[in-house]
C-alpha cells in the first residue's frame, strides 16, 4: 500500500527532526538554569491555538552540522499578526551560527521582506562557530543589514534577548526596531570583559558592559526590561499588538473540500514511474473541491486552471503525464500571462519528467516553447508558491517554478526527487558518452569498469535527488506530509497576500500561445 | 377591613415580590414595589407596575423603614400592602402603622403578631391553650444540649447549640450580638434542643368569619444553621392520624390568636411526639409545596381573605412535593455566602406552571447576569417539583437541578442534588440533625478531568473561531508539532491534540467534536456532550455530570501581582467587627485574628498556621473588599 510506505516514510522524517536540538544533557543544563527551549519560547509567543509553519526544519541535515542547524524559523500568529520568527536553540553548540545557521535565517528574512511580515528575533547565540567562520563572516553582515532594510520598508523588526547576544550578534538588538531584554540574563555588548581587556586595559563585568538593566537605562539600546523569560515573551507580544497590522482577509468562501486529505497519502507517489492525475490531488486540496480548468482539451500534460485554498483565488499549474510538450509549455505560458493580468498567485504542482526530447519535438520547436514557459515564469510578478509532488527533473524544474525562480515558498513531499535528470538516464548517458570517447580514441571500453561506475553514479544521484538531501541544503523551505497540502498552501497563500498582488501590466497584452 | 384591593404594594423584595406580583396580576391588581439601591436593577423592580425608590442600600435603611414604605404606599396610590416574609412581615408596629394609614394589610392582626412576636411568652400563651411545648427559658429550666433563639427574629440568625455550660456565655453573646444587628433587639432565651426531631409545620389559613383550617404539614428537617434548605409536603414521617392530630393542635393554636389569613405552626416532632416551636404570622418562604399538594394559590387566598372572603373547602391532599433552597453560598467552606454576577441563571421549568401538575416550578428573584449583593440574603430561588409520589418529586428536582446552568457563583446545587438522591433522603429518614450528617464536600463531578479537557477545547475553538487570521487553519497546526496544545487552569494544565493529559496524566476521552459553546466527548465509551461558557478568566461546564468552573490562568501572569506568603485575605466582602490580635502578636494555628461581618453572619478569619502577625491592615468597623489582604502571619 502506497499510503503504509508514505507513513513509513514520515515516520523517517520525524525521526531525523528530533535529532535536531540539543543533546540531553545540554537540555538539562539549559532547563537547569531556568530558561525555556528555543519551541517553548516559539509556543509561548504564539497565539494560543495558532498554527505554526516551521522552516526549512531539515536544513543541514546530511552536513557536519546538527539537523536543523541551531536555529528555528517559522511563520506564525502572534497577537493576530502574521510574523516571521527567527530563533536561536542555545542548547545546540551554545546556539552557535554555521554556514547552514545562517543560510537558514537569511532565508527567514528573505520570506519577511518579500512578505511584508514582521520578523521577530529570539536571541541566544554565543556568535559565529569559529571554525567556520570563513564562510560566515563576509556574508554573515547581510543580516543586520536585512533586519534595517526591512525596518526600512516598514516591515517592523522586533528582538527579544533571552541570554548573549555578543560582538556582532549585538547588532541584531541593535539594528531592531524594538527590544526586550531580561534583567539578569540578556548580555549585548561588542567585546566581553576578556577582549576589553585586551584592548584598553580596562576592567569590566559582564553586567556593566551589556547587563539588560544598564541597555534598558542607561544606554537605552533596550526598550523594555522583562524580569523573566515568560515576562519578556509577554512584552514582545505587547510590542507586535501595539504595531496594529491588519491581516488580509480571503475574498471567497473558504469551505472545505470534498475529498479527505487522508487520501493524499494513497495519492502521493512513492514510485515516481506512478502516474498521477493533479486533478485528484486538487480535490483534496482546494475550497469546495472546485476547480475550474483552463483549455483542459489543450496540451493535456500540463493541468491548468483556476481554484480556491482558505479562500484565497489561485492559479494551478500542475503536471499530469510528466513530460511537457510544446502545447503545454504554450499553455502554461499563456495561462501565466492570465493570472498577471488578474493578479492572481499561482501555485505549480511538480511532477514532470522534463521538456520532450527527440527529432519531431525539437523540429516543433520545443526550445522556443519550453523558453517561453520560462520567460514566463521568470518575469511573472504575482507570487509564486511551488509544491514538488513527485519528479523534478531537467528543465521542468525551471519552467515550473524550481527553487531558482524564486517561488515565495517551496515544499517538498517526501517521496520527491529534483535532478537535472533521472538517475538511470544520467548513467546511461555518461555510459554513451564514455563508449564514444573510447572508440574516437580507437580504445577498448572497460566494460566491467564502466558496469561499476554506472552503478556508483546512478547511487550518488539517486541519493543526492532525494528530498531530505535536497532539503538539507536549503533547495527547499520544508518537506510537508501530503495531508497538510491544504493546510500549508493556505498559510502560505494568506502570507503571500500580506503584500500588495499586483501581476505584469506594463507589457503587452496576453499573449495567445 | 374588608375594602376591595386594586393596587398592591409588596413591601419586600426578590422573589417573594416577584410571587405576590404574580396571583395580583392575575387578580388585576396593580402591583407596586419599593426598592433600595442595590436592588434598582433587580427583575422584581421591572415586574411591578409601578415602583418606589428607598435610597441606601441596608435593610434598616430601606426594607425595614416601615414609615418610607407607608409613604410609598400612599405615593404610589395602593391599597394594600403585602410584607411577604421576613424583614417587616412580622413586625407588629408596622403592620399597624399600615392599617392606620388607612390601608388594608394582607396579613394577621397586629395583635395576632404582637402575641407571637415574642417567642417566650408564645409559648406560654400555647402552653396555657393546651398545645405541647418544649421547656424553655433559662437554661436551668432546659438543661442540656440546648438552643439558644433570639426572642424576636427568625431564619437562623441569632441562633446558637450550646452543649455544655462552660459554652454558654460565649454563645449567648454571640447570639445577643446577631440579633441585635439583625432584628433591632438582642434579647434571646434558651429552648431544649431535640437531637434527632423532625421539623414539621402545619399551614394555618383564617378568615375574617372565624373560620380556621388546617392545610396539611410541610416537613423541613433539612436544615443548616436552623436555616430549610429542602422542604416538602407531605411529611413521610406522618400519617394520617397523626396529621389529624398535628392540624387539631395548630388549628387550636390559631384560634387562641384569633388568626386572620396565613400562618404556619411549627412543631418538632419526635418519633409521634410533637411540641409546639413558634407561630409564623405570615406567609412562609416553602409555602409552595402546600400549594403544589393542595391546588391552592396561597396568595390569592390571602389576598381574598383580606378583602373579607370566605375560606374554600380544605382540599384532599395530592400527590407530593418538594422545595429546595438555591442559594448563593458554598456548603463545602463553612456556607459561605457568595456575592457577584450571577452570570447565567437557566433553570430548566415549566414557565406557565399552574399551582399544581406534574413539573417544575420557579420561584426566583433573579435572572442571569442578576448581581447578587452582600446586603441581603443569598437565596436565588425556590425550585418546587411536583409528583404523584415522593420518589418521583424527589427525581424530578434534581434532574432539573442537575440541568441548571448557574455560573458566576458558587451554589448549593451540588449539595441539593446529592441530598435529593442520598438513600437516606429517599428513605424519608430526615430529622433537623440531616446536614451535621451529611458529607458536604464533595462536588457531583467528581471527575473533573473531562470537563477540563472540554474547557479546553472550547477554549482552543474560540481561539480558532475569533483569530483574525489564519482562523480556518486546523487547532495548534504544527508541520513540526515539539509538543501538544496547552491550557493552564489553577486545578491544572490541560495538554490536548492527538491524546490528552492533565497534568501528564493521560485522560481517556476522544473528541468527537468541539466548538467554543458546546464540546461532544467520549468518556469510557459513552457520549458526553458538554456546555461550554467562558466568563472572563472562568470557564463553565455543564454535562449529565453536573457543572464545574475552572479558573484560567493566565498565560503571562503580571509579575507584580504576587502576594506575600501568609497573608490572609477577605473571602468577601464585608465589614470588620472585631480585631482580636495586633501587629507582632504570636498566634496559634487557628486563632481567631479577627472577625468579619458579612451576610449577616460573623466569619472568623483564623491564623492558617502558627506565627507572628504582622502587616494587620484594618481596624473594627472597616469596609473591605474580596481578596484585601487583613493581616499576614509570618511563621
Amino acid at each position: 500500500m502506497a499510503a503504509t510506505e508514505m507513513l513509513e516514510r514520515l515516520a523517517q522524517l520525524e525521526d531525523e527532526r528530533a535529532r535536531s536540538g540539543g543533546s540531553a544533557r545540554s537540555l538539562e543544563r539549559h532547563r537547569t538554569r531556568g530558561k525555556l527551549t528555543v519551541h517553548e519560547r516559539i509556543e509561548l509567543l504564539l497565539d494560543a491555538d495558532s498554527p505554526f509553519l516551521e522552516l526549512s526544519p531539515y536544513a543541514a541535515w546530511g552536513t557536519d552540522f546538527p539537523v536543523g542547524a541551531s536555529v528555528v524559523t517559522g511563520i506564525g500568529v502572534v497577537e493576530g499578526t502574521v510574523v516571521v520568527v527567527s530563533a536561536n536553540d542555545p542548547t545546540v553548540r551554545g546556539g552557535t551560527s554555521n554556514p547552514w545557521t545562517l543560510r537558514k535565517s537569511l532565508r527567514a528574512n528573505d520570506i519577511a521582506l518579500a512578505n511584508r511580515l514582521p520578523l521577530i528575533s529570539l536571541v541566544e547565540s554565543g556568535g559565529a562557530d569559529l571554525p567556520t567562520q570563513s564562510e560566515i563572516f563576509l556574508p554573515g553582515g547581510r543580516g543586520f543589514r536585512d533586519l534595517t532594510r526591512l525596518s526600512a520598508a516598514g516591515i517592523p523588526t522586533v528582538a527579544i534577548v533571552f541570554g548573549n547576544s555578543t560582538a556582532g550578534g549585538a547588532y541584531i538588538p541593535g539594528m531592531s526596531d524594538h527590544v526586550v531584554m531580561i534583567d539578569g540574563r540578556s548580555k549585548v555588548f561588542l567585546a566581553g570583559p576578556p577582549l576589553v581587556k585586551m584592548a584598553t586595559g580596562e576592567d569590566a563585568d559582564d553586567e556593566s558592559l551589556g547587563g539588560a538593566r544598564m541597555h534598558a537605562e542607561v544606554s537605552g539600546s533596550a526598550d523594555h526590561l522583562a524580569v523573566d523569560e515568560v515576562d519578556a515573551i509577554r512584552l514582545g507580544r505587547q510590542v507586535v499588538r501595539n504595531l496594529r497590522r491588519q491581516a488580509p482577509l480571503a475574498p471567497l468562501p473558504a469551505d472545505a473540500p470534498l475529498r479527505p486529505a487522508d487520501d493524499l497519502l494513497e495519492l502521493a507517489p512513492i514510485d515516481l514511474r506512478q502516474p498521477l492525475d493533479p486533478r485528484e490531488v486538487l480535490a483534496c486540496v482546494v475550497d469546495g473541491s472546485r476547480f475550474d480548468e483552463h483549455k483542459p482539451r489543450y496540451g493535456d500534460s500540463l493541468v491548468t486552471g483556476w481554484a480556491s485554498i482558505h479562500g484565497w483565488p489561485v492559479g494551478i499549474l500542475a503536471n499530469s503525464r510528466g513530460v511537457l510538450f510544446r502545447e503545454d509549455a504554450q499553455k502554461a505560458a499563456q495561462f501565466i500571462q492570465l493570472a498577471n493580468q488578474t493578479d492572481t498567485p499561482l501555485v505549480f504542482l511538480q511532477n514532470t519528467t522534463g521538456y520532450m526530447v527527440g527529432v519531431d519535438y525539437e523540429r516543433a520547436g520545443i526550445i522556443k516553447a519550453g523558453a517561453q514557459m520560462i520567460n514566463a515564469v521568470s518575469n511573472s510578478r504575482v507570487p509564486h508558491l511551488t509544491v514538488t509532488l513527485g519528479a523534478s527533473y531537467g528543465a521542468g524544474n525551471y519552467g515550473m517554478c524550481g527553487r531558482a525562480y524564486d517561488p515565495r515558498l517551496l515544499f517538498t513531499w517526501p517521496a520527491a526527487k529534483s535532478a537535472v535528470m533521472g538517475p538511470a538516464q544520467l548513467a546511461g548517458v555518461l555510459d554513451i558518452v564514455g563508449r564514444q570517447s573510447a572508440a574516437a580514441q580507437g580504445k577498448a571500453y572497460d566494460e566491467e569498469g564502466a558496469a561499476l561506475m554506472k552503478d556508483m553514479v546512478e547511487q550518488q544521484i539517486e541519493k543526492e535527488s532525494l528530498a531530505l538531501f535536497l532539503s538539507g541544503r536549503m533547495y527547499d523551505d520544508g518537506i510537508i506530509d501530503p495531508r497538510d497540502t491544504r493546510t500549508v498552501l493556505g498559510l502560505a497563500l494568506t502570507v503571500v497576500n500580506h503584500a500588495p498582488v499586483v501581476g505584469v501590466h506594463d507589457g503587452w497584452g496576453v499573449f495567445r500561445l | 377591613m374588608s375594602k376591595m384591593i386594586t393596587s398592591l404594594l409588596v413591601a419586600n423584595r426578590g422573589e417573594i415580590a416577584r410571587r405576590v406580583f404574580r396571583t395580583a396580576r392575575e387578580l388585576g391588581i396593580t402591583t407596586v414595589a419599593v426598592f433600595s439601591d442595590a436592588d434598582s436593577d433587580a427583575p422584581f423592580v421591572r415586574d411591578a407596575d409601578l415602583a418606589v425608590r428607598l435610597p441606601g442600600a441596608s435593610p434598616a435603611e430601606t426594607y425595614l423603614r416601615g414609615d418610607l414604605i407607608v409613604a410609598a404606599a400612599l405615593k404610589a396610590g395602593a391599597d394594600a400592602v403585602h410584607p411577604g416574609y421576613g424583614f417587616l412581615s412580622e413586625n407588629a408596629a408596622f403592620a399597624r402603622a399600615v392599617v392606620d394609614a388607612g390601608l388594608t394589610w394582607v396579613g394577621p392582626t397586629p395583635e395576632a403578631i404582637e402575641a407571637m412576636g415574642s417567642k417566650i411568652e408564645a409559648k406560654a400563651l400555647m402552653a396555657a391553650a393546651g398545645v405541647p411545648v418544649l421547656p424553655s427559658g433559662s437554661a436551668e429550666d432546659t438543661g442540656f444540649p440546648l438552643l439558644v433563639k433570639a426572642s424576636f427574629g427568625g431564619g437562623g440568625r441569632g441562633m446558637r447549640i450550646v452543649r455544655t455550660a462552660e459554652d454558654l456565655p460565649e454563645a449567648l453573646a454571640g447570639a445577643e450580638r446577631e440579633a441585635a444587628s439583625a432584628f433591632g433587639d438582642g434579647t434571646v432565651f434558651c429552648e431544649r434542643l431535640l437531637e434527632r426531631a423532625r421539623h414539621v409545620e402545619v399551614q394555618v389559613f383564617g378568615d375574617q368569619h372565624g373560620t380556621v383550617v388546617a392545610l396539611h404539614e410541610r416537613e423541613c428537617s433539612v436544615q443548616r444553621r436552623h436555616q430549610k434548605v429542602v422542604e416538602e409536603a407531605p411529611s413521610p414521617a406522618v400519617s394520617a392520624e397523626l396529621r389529624e392530630r398535628m392540624a387539631e393542635a395548630a388549628v387550636t393554636a390559631a384560634r387562641t390568636l384569633g388568626y386572620v389569613g396565613a400562618g404556619t405552626v411549627e412543631f418538632l416532632l419526635d418519633g409521634d411526639e410533637f411540641f409546639f416551636l413558634e407561630v409564623n404570622t405570615r406567609l412562609q418562604v416553602e409555602h409552595p409545596v402546600t400549594e403544589a399538594v393542595t391546588g391552592l394559590d396561597l396568595v390569592r387566598l390571602q389576598l381574598e381573605v383580606a378583602q373579607g372572603a370566605r375560606l374554600p373547602e380544605v382540599p384532599e391532599l395530592s400527590g407530593h412535593a418538594i422545595e429546595v433552597r438555591l442559594y448563593a453560598e458554598d456548603p463545602a467552606r463553612d456556607w459561605l455566602p457568595q456575592s457577584g454576577v450571577l452570570s447565567t441563571f437557566e433553570v430548566p421549568h415549566r414557565e406557565t406552571f399552574g399551582w399544581t401538575g406534574h413539573g417544575v416550578r420557579l420561584d426566583s428573584g433573579v435572572e442571569s447576569g442578576s448581581e447578587v449583593g452582600v446586603h441581603y440574603d443569598p437565596m436565588l430561588a425556590k425550585v418546587i417539583a411536583w409528583g404523584a409520589s415522593r420518589e418521583v418529586a424527589a427525581r424530578a428536582l434534581s434532574g432539573a437541578l442537575l440541568r441548571s446552568r448557574l455560573h458566576g457563583l458558587t451554589t448549593n446545587r451540588d449539595l441539593l442534588v446529592r441530598i435529593l438522591r442520598s438513600p437516606e433522603f429517599l428513605a424519608g429518614e430526615t430529622d433537623t440533625g440531616f446536614l451535621d450528617r451529611f458529607d458536604l464536600e464533595p462536588a457531583l463531578v467528581s471527575d473533573r478531568r473531562p470537563h477540563l479537557v472540554a474547557a479546553a477545547l472550547a477554549l482552543a475553538a474560540a481561539h480558532r473561531a475569533g483569530a483574525p487570521v489564519l482562523g480556518g487553519l486546523p487547532s495548534g497546526w504544527r508541520n513540526n508539532p515539539t509538543q501538544p496544545q496547552r491550557t493552564a487552569f489553577v486545578e491544572g494544565e490541560v495538554t490536548y491534540g492527538q491524546t490528552f493529559a492533565v497534568d501528564g496524566a493521560p485522560v481517556g476521552v476522544v473528541v468527537v467534536s468541539a466548538s467554543p459553546a458546546a464540546v461532544l466527548l467520549e468518556v469510557d465509551g459513552l457520549l458526553l456532550s458538554c456546555a461550554v461558557a467562558r466568563e472572563g478568566s472562568n470557564v463553565h461546564v455543564d454535562s449529565a455530570f453536573g457543572g464545574t468552573t475552572h479558573e484560567l490562568l493566565d498565560r503571562f501572569p503580571d509579575p507584580s501581582a504576587n502576594v506575600a506568603p501568609g497573608s490572609l485575605t477577605a473571602g468577601m466582602p464585608g465589614t470588620v467587627t472585631r480585631v482580636a490580635v495586633s501587629d507582632g502578636e504570636t498566634v496559634e494555628a487557628g486563632q481567631v485574628l479577627l472577625v468579619l461581618e458579612a451576610m449577616k453572619m460573623e466569619h472568623p478569619v483564623v491564623a492558617p498556621a502558627a506565627g507572628t502577625v504582622s502587616g494587620l491592615s484594618v481596624q473594627p468597623g472597616d469596609q473591605v473588599a474580596t481578596g484585601q489582604v487583613l493581616a499576614v502571619v509570618v511563621a
